[in-house]
């Protein structure tokens, strides 16, 4: 073997056991919360509400709580993210302004969470007088996900091979009417990954709903739009950093943060399918 | 009809495309007017005056001064230029205090005028300079809070630097695994694994950070705490791993394939070719890996607050702990009252967060689109 | 002196045939054309002379290509050896975003040579053997995508120049390419012929009777003509030949 070759070996094997050693580190991080978290998820953690100071009882209030963000925020940001990802891929003309609204949306999805926060609480809860609410929440939480859903929209649509919009143009239909008889049904599976992706992003995120919605404690299910909630990620950190007593109450973090992990691995794994029959399809 | 439908559907389109723009112009209204009311503020808490008997020759006083006064750091009058005299603090205790000429109080305003012979420290106003020039930060202390943040910012980039050199040896590793070296096989497997690290959330990582990175970086390095600078490092590197892959591989895959073969037809290696021929031709794009990368470590709040300690200080060592401006704002918010100056201060943080990632956006934009230049 | 022979070759995409039992040999210090229409199999031949072929996943291959006397497909073959013995010259010209002087470096650094007066002298000896040394002698440092197509495409000639190959393969090198700068490469090939053995796939078959000495006529995966370029156009053999050539199909 040659010299050249050798030393391609040798880089090349150490690109695999560095790519190795990070999947290692995901292993070892969901390995050490299942484990640890498994023992701490019951039926009564599931469905109990907090007690002994967060040291015993259930995290069935965060869930409610995360569950009605989650709601909230899709019901905010789908119908617009949808739209405007139409708007720029089927409509725009490529000027300009279209340029301009791109970068846009680029620089939104680049904004931190804690801005997002910042601006929520100073718009919504304060100025709008929704104080601290599900609705406060809900709409922080869509905008912040606005940019993840127009993407996935936009490379859905993109996807949708252009002789289908001409067939349908040469049948005499108008153009709303491809969009919504042909283009959309096609790209539809695709749209739902960007969704589902997004119910992924919002039930993971602490910052933008500290000062807009989320109460420490809390243990009663959320009744109207304008309730604070207790929500699973903002729960964790409290248990994490700021319970009454740590050390007790770590058995209830650990089963908090594995929910956590099992709604991610359930969302990835949902999305990932949903992917792979669409591109099935597609050719 | 069809053609109003057509043309109504179009605008509610576009209105709705226009939402992310209205958004940032909101944002930036937003966090201005709750944040640049702080430079129009007095310098001490409002309602309060600091008093001197009018003899002193002392007429103007820093906050940092103050701060050293009150903490007892400076005794003697004689340090602030004044005589040899040694310094007598009153804190306002709902007593009107005894003034002499070595006194300095600190009380409200409307007492002022009952005081005979005394004098008002000539504070001036909370300045930027103050501000972006501060290197303290205490944004509680009295009389005289201190909003300097120098210590935030250098603890922010600290960090986020430290991070993106531990993660950028790994992300460009496993791009140019996904891109160039793996198996269709195992590429598929790969891929979801990257989403996953990018899809857990930022409490859970800080969580794990907390309870096994921190008592094992104090344990191996032997340190009096383990939440540090270099804790936050290495879990903002997990976390910025994705967004570096995931951008250098496509960068990567859009190296043209006439580039690759026309090094191979020469006798290169097909480690020569990726290191001399296809990483140069996409270097901006991994640039921008890079820099996007920094964004998302910059940007960070639950899990650097968990897991960096939160002293503000101007750090000289990755094994203290530091404060990151987002970590700040999440920290402090709940506990300063709407409106006051801490609340201001803490929206000009946003702000300066807010200037930083759109700074990382725009160089983003511009790197991409002299790529696609390039290509043409 | 047979410089490539090829032995019974047959190749496959997945399951499409695209090469069937091909055997041919090529002389030293000569011009050989593959001609036919699109999709008869004279590209991914050539590919076969360098392994370039490789590269691309679900290929499989039968049969024997020797290169210089060495079967190419053997056991412990060094294919980036091989290729610095065999160059080749591409459809669009292909330079890289490097300076002149760093494109023409290349094939060198890669090898591994260091030594900076050698590296000159090849940079503007290959240069000069591709007619491109007077164009850009006072512009070495500057980007190769400053030059014209036509001075790329010469470019890339130089930079396989460099590496002083044996053989050097081209694919349909001029077609990218204006009448004017076509000339020029058909004048390079034609003066590159005392040193090396070149094989140049084309579908202009002036093109190939003005340069070559010898044709190949591909059709179907199939070689269907082999021998002297003027016999080829003269009095070909087969009808099929003979139809291509007088433009009935193609």
């Amino acid at each position: 073997m040659s010299n050249k070759k050798r030393k391609q070996q040798v880089v090349f094997w150490i690109i695999r056991l560095m790519t190795l050693g990070v999947v290692g580190v995901l292993c070892w991080i969901l390995g050490f919360l299942i484990v640890k978290g498994a023992g701490a998820i019951s039926w009564e953690f599931l469905t109990g509400y907090p007690s002994g100071g967060m040291t015993e009882g259930g995290i069935l209030p965060a869930i409610a709580g995360t569950l009605s963000l989650v709601a909230g925020s899709i019901a905010v940001a789908f119908p617009v993210g949808v739209f405007s990802g139409i708007y720029t891929s089927e409509y725009a003309p490529n000027n300009k302004i279209v340029r301009l609204l791109r970068i846009m949306t680029n620089n939104l999805a680049g904004i931190p969470s804690i801005v997002f926060g910042l601006f929520g609480m100073s718009l919504f809860v304060n100025t709008l007088g929704f104080g601290d609410s599900i609705i406060a929440g809900s709409l922080t939480l869509g905008l912040l996900v606005l940019p993840l859903v127009i993407r996935t929209t936009e490379e859905a649509l993109n996807a949708v091979p252009q002789t289908f919009r001409q067939a349908s143009y040469a049948l005499g239909a108008t153009k709303v009417q491809t969009i919504r008889r042909v283009v959309l049904p096609m790209a539809f599976p695709n749209i739902m990954t960007g969704l589902i992706l997004s119910v992924g992003r919002v039930s993971g995120e602490t910052a933008p709903i500290l000062f807009t919605v989320a109460a420490y404690f809390l243990p009663r299910l959320p009744r109207s739009l304008s309730d604070q909630v207790m929500a699973l990620p903002y729960h964790l950190y409290v248990l994490a950093t700021s319970g009454t007593d740590i050390e007790a109450s770590r058995p209830m973090a650990y089963g908090t943060a594995l929910v956590l992990i099992l709604i991610v691995l359930i969302i990835n794994v949902l999305a990932g399918l949903i992917r792979a029959r669409f591109t099935k399809r597609m050719n | 009809m069809k053609k109003i439908v057509e043309l109504c559907v179009r605008n509610v389109l576009f209105v709705s495309a226009a939402v992310t723009t209205l958004a940032i112009v909101l944002i930036v209204i937003f966090l201005f007017r709750q944040g640049v009311g702080l430079f129009a503020r007095p310098a001490v808490e409002e309602g309060f005056s600091l008093v001197v008997s009018a003899g002193n020759p002392v007429k103007k006083l820093t906050p940092q001064q103050v701060k050293l006064i009150f903490d007892g750091d400076v005794d003697n009058w004689s340090f602030l230029g004044g005589s040899h005299e040694p310094i007598e603090i009153y804190r306002w205790n709902e007593e009107i205090p005894v003034m002499n000429e070595r006194s300095i109080a600190f009380i409200p305003t409307q007492y002022v005028s009952s005081l005979p012979g005394v004098r008002t420290v000539d504070m001036g106003r909370i300045s930027p300079g103050d501000y972006f020039g501060g290197r303290e930060w205490f944004p509680t202390s009295q009389p005289v809070p201190l909003f300097g943040v120098l210590p935030l910012l250098a603890g922010t980039l600290w960090v986020s630097l430290a991070a993106i050199l531990f993660a950028l040896p790994f992300g460009l590793a496993i791009a140019i695994y996904m891109a160039e070296l793996a198996p269709k096989r195992i590429h598929g497997i790969l891929k979801p694994v990257i989403e996953l690290l990018a899809g857990i959330p930022s409490v859970v990582y800080g969580f794990f950070g907390l309870v096994v990175l921190v008592p094992l970086i104090q344990k191996s390095m032997n340190l009096p705490v383990g939440e540090t600078a270099f804790a936050g490092a290495v879990v903002l590197a997990i976390m910025a791993l994705p967004t570096i892959v995931t951008v250098a591989a496509d960068a990567l895959r859009t190296v043209p394939k006439a580039a690759r073969e026309a090094s191979l037809a020469l006798g290169a290696s097909q480690m020569q070719t990726i290191f001399r021929v296809t990483i140069p031709y996409c270097a901006s794009g991994i640039l921008a890996a890079v820099v996007l990368g920094i964004g998302r470590a910059v940007g960070e709040t639950m899990a650097v607050l968990m897991v960096t300690g939160n002293a503000a200080i101007i750090p000289d060592s990755l094994f203290k702990p530091v404060r990151t401006i987002p970590a700040t704002i999440a920290a402090e918010l709940g506990e300063a009252p709407a409106g006051g100056a801490h609340y201001q201060a803490l929206f000009m943080l946003g702000i300066i967060l807010f200037f930083i990632t759109l700074l990382i956006s725009i160089s983003v934009e511009i790197m991409s689109s002299r790529k696609r230049r390039q290509e043409i | 002196m047979y410089s490539i022979v090829a032995e019974h070759i047959d190749f496959y995409y997945q399951k499409f045939h695209a090469l069937k039992d091909i055997s041919l040999e090529v002389e030293e210090h000569t011009v050989t054309a593959f001609i036919g229409p699109s999709g008869c199999g004279k590209s991914t031949f050539l590919r076969i002379m360098n392994r370039m072929n490789d590269l691309i996943d679900g290929t499989s291959m039968t049969g024997k290509m020797f290169i210089e006397g060495k079967d190419i497909y053997g056991r412990g073959v060094d294919v980036d050896q091989l290729r610095s013995i065999v160059g080749m010259v591409f459809q669009k010209p292909n330079p890289f975003p490097k300076s002149i002087y760093e494109n023409v470096a290349y094939g060198l650094r890669v090898a591994g040579i260091r030594d900076r007066h050698l590296i000159g002298e090849r940079v503007e000896l290959s240069l000069k053997s591709a007619a491109l040394w007077d164009e850009v002698k006072d512009k070495l440092k500057k980007s190769a995508f400053e030059l014209s197509g036509g001075q790329q495409q010469r470019l890339c000639i130089a930079r396989a120049l460099a590496v002083k190959p044996g053989i050097i393969l081209m694919d349909e090198p001029a077609s990218a390419l204006d009448p004017l700068s076509t000339a020029k490469i058909e004048d390079l090939i034609f003066s590159l012929k005392d040193e090396y053995t070149i094989v140049i796939v084309t579908h202009n078959m002036q093109q190939a009777s003005r340069v070559s000495d010898k044709t190949a006529f591909f059709y179907m995966g199939s070689l269907v003509e082999y021998g002297n370029t003027r016999d080829i156009f003269m009095n070909p053999v087969k009808e099929a030949t003979q139809n291509y050539i007088t433009g009935r199909f193609g």
